[in-house]
């Protein structure tokens, strides 16, 4: 097997990055009406210390793209960059530029609040509202001006979050009653709600156990059919299963992280181009 | 390098550190012991005063008003011994207040009781020497007032609560101071509680980490812990001074009183909980955890949404835990009450904001500072009805706070 790969490397390269280039000019077409999410010499400051040095990368449209990383390495901050959740960190400061919908989401012009609706975003430990599941989704399509009938909102959700029969019967229960992964697909519904075009996962299964892993994975797999997905993840295989473009990050010696490497997740994992990512996606490092 | 080497290198001190552990337990044990034992010497004392044997005299002996118990009388009966005992202007009086033929038997009863035969107290006795020396004060009462009875009184009693303030301590009540600090803390509440928790919200969840900010926040901690006879001052200057127009009720006609009334007592009071209100309304915003923030500003929700939706509702209960120790401070505050000028003795009850007014702790005050022993009985009594107060008041919180986490917590 990786005989094969040695000796058909050339030629795989070339199917790749041909593949690459296809998949960038079918989302530049569409980059205008829909907005495809990509960073400019993005660099990310926390008071005088550089978190994240000059990233550039292009997040394809509705594929998944995976971020993976040792620890500290500036992962979820460079994720929190795209919905401008730094916001919320008194020192925290960005240069450069995040471009989403042909405008930099920096711009003064820009309002966060509508921004975030549109880039939605699913956190690491299961943080449902302390109310209903009904109410853990409409409140977001109600504050959002959702003039539709909520009742089906809510069901479509719960139906895309694979989630509706298994809560359909206790609508008006807490969302804190159901079990961690559970409670994981309701954070993915409600966010779903407000009809956003992105999904930010920050580690979204890290505290969930391998069969509701498995579950949440499969869901972003039929996801990706319609959202743009960007996940961070510290496990290399779950990258490996789900994601379609893979970004290693890493830091350098002043603790500043960026981007070292950026290509479809099969060409990290077979033939990266990088000696650091080899070591890390191998289990030599980190 | 081997087990037997490392295990040289630790001496064999376990009975010592085992012997060290139960001194200390010994030493919480005892401080715990100091507290109840304080706690019980506090209940035992105003216990002692508040039950106990007196020395009844009647002015008139009521078996010299008619053949029969009084309780057997007709109502006719009752009205005329009431001709006979009363001067015709007194009569006169309480005629046109209510006529007699429009009272219940009760109500005559009641008045002939205290009209006519006025049952006074002569002597009391504390709890103790009452249950226990009884045959002494027997003898003591048959000596010093031969007339009287002994009778054993619980000084907190139906009376008590529904009577106003008397020069009699036979007759004295606290009804009015009473109403006095219900209308108090409900001033204070509703000053207050709004302030406090907007203030709260604003220096969590807007204010940047200014100098400024840091400023204003040291100086509210600060402000929790000034004494409260100086918060009175402030209140005097402000309140009933320089506010006088307004809380007087002059601005709406009102001409009989001056700024010294129950809304001036109230805002004052709200001054001297708004920090304690602040701080534990802000503690209480810290502990909602950033995750439920985050998950509200994920879906485009802006500050305001997510802090009245989530942020507020988490809050809740400690938030109105800290309102009510705020209240019960309040409550049992006297200092300031003095100087903004609480009324010592007041028989008329509060009608409203612009009224004078009396509080218990005033009261307490008022009746414990005085010589005779039956006044120390009332205060007594009076204490127990402020602690019943604030007990009510701390479980009433407890209960709203346990109810409505249960709630959150959806189960």
């Amino acid at each position: 097997m990786t005989e094969t790969l040695t000796t058909n490397l050339p030629r795989l390269a070339t199917l790749a990055s041909a593949r690459t280039t296809a998949a960038a000019q079918a989302a530049e077409g569409l980059a205008l009406q829909e907005g495809r999410l990509s960073a400019h010499n993005l660099q990310v400051y926390y008071g005088d210390f550089l978190a994240i040095r000059s990233v550039d990368l292009d997040i394809a449209l509705r594929r998944i793209t995976a971020i993976i990383g040792p620890s500290g390495c500036g992962k979820s901050t460079l994720l929190r960059a795209f919905n401008r959740m730094n916001d919320f960190i008194p020192t925290a400061r960005v240069e450069g530029e995040i471009r989403f919908r042909g405008q930099n989401i920096y711009n003064p012009a820009v309002d966060p609040t509508a921004l975030r609706r549109r880039i939605g975003m699913v956190f690491q430990k299961p943080n449902p509202f302390p109310k209903s599941i009904y109410e853990n989704i409409a409140w977001g399509a109600h504050i959002n001006g959702f003039r539709g009938n909520p009742d089906e909102l809510v069901e479509t959700c719960l139906r895309k979050a694979a989630l509706w029969d298994e809560v359909k019967d206790k609508l008006d229960q807490s969302g804190l009653s159901l079990s961690g992964g559970q409670q994981q697909r309701l954070c993915l519904a409600r966010a779903l709600a407000v009809g956003p075009e992105v999904i930010l996962m920050d580690e979204p299964c890290s505290a969930l156990d391998p069969i509701a892993t498995l579950k949440i994975e499969d869901l972003m797999r039929e996801l990706a059919a319609n959202y743009t997905i960007v996940i961070v993840t510290h496990n290399m295989q779950q990258a490996a299963r789900v994601s379609d473009f893979t970004a290693m990050m890493m830091m350098d010696d002043q603790r500043a992280g960026s981007v070292i490497e950026f290509d479809e997740t099969r060409t990290i994992f077979t033939r990266p181009r990088d000696r650091r990512t080899e070591d890390y996606v191998t289990g030599r490092f980190g | 390098m081997s087990a037997p080497a490392a295990e040289g290198v630790f001496r064999s001190n376990l009975s010592a550190r085992h012997r060290r552990g139960r001194v200390w337990r010994a030493v919480f044990l005892g401080s715990t012991a100091v507290a109840l034992i304080a706690l019980a010497a506090l209940g035992g004392n105003i216990l002692r005063d508040s039950v106990g044997l007196v020395a009844v005299q009647d002015a008139i002996d009521p078996g010299r008003l008619a053949d029969r118990p009084l309780e057997r009388l007709a109502p006719a009966e009752l009205m005329a011994i009431l001709q006979d005992h009363l001067s015709p202007a007194v009569f006169q009086r309480l005629d046109s207040e209510q006529p007699f033929a429009e009272r219940s038997r009760r109500a005559l009863h009641k008045l002939v009781i205290e009209r006519v035969v006025e049952p006074q107290i002569l002597a009391s006795w504390p709890l103790d020497e009452s249950l226990l020396e009884r045959g002494r004060i027997e003898a003591e009462a048959a000596r010093d007032y031969p007339r009287a009875r002994l009778e054993f009184r619980a000084w907190v009693n139906t009376n008590f609560l529904s009577r106003p303030m008397s020069s009699d301590p036979m007759r004295a009540g606290i009804r009015t101071a009473l109403l006095g600090s219900l209308w108090l803390i409900g001033i204070t509440l509703v000053f207050a509680f709004p302030v406090g928790v907007a203030s709260a919200v604003y220096l969590e969840e807007y204010a940047s980490r200014s100098r400024l900010n840091r400023a204003i926040q040291t100086n509210i901690d600060n402000l929790a812990g000034v004494p409260s006879i100086i918060y009175g001052m402030l209140g005097l200057a402000l309140f009933v001074r320089a506010l006088g127009p307004l809380t007087s009720g002059a601005f709406l006609g009102l001409t009989d009183t001056n700024g010294r009334t129950i809304l001036s007592g109230g805002l004052t009071m709200g001054l001297l909980v708004l920090p304690l209100i602040i701080i534990n309304a802000q503690e209480a915003i810290r502990a909602v955890p950033s995750s439920l923030r985050e998950a509200a500003y994920g879906l485009g929700a802006t500050r305001w949404q997510t802090v009245w939706s989530h942020v507020l509702p988490q809050a809740l209960p400690g938030i109105l835990t800290g309102t009510i120790l705020a209240m019960s401070r309040a409550i049992g505050e006297t200092a300031p009450l003095i100087v903004v000028g609480a009324s010592t003795f007041n028989p008329s009850d509060p009608t409203g904001p612009f009224s004078r007014f009396s509080a218990l702790p005033i009261q307490i005050y008022n009746w414990a500072s005085r010589p005779q022993a039956e006044f120390h009985n009332l205060a007594a009594a009076a204490i127990i009805v402020l602690l019943a107060a604030l007990l009510g008041l701390n479980a009433a919180a407890i209960l709203l706070r346990d109810r409505y986490s249960r709630g959150l917590r959806g189960t």
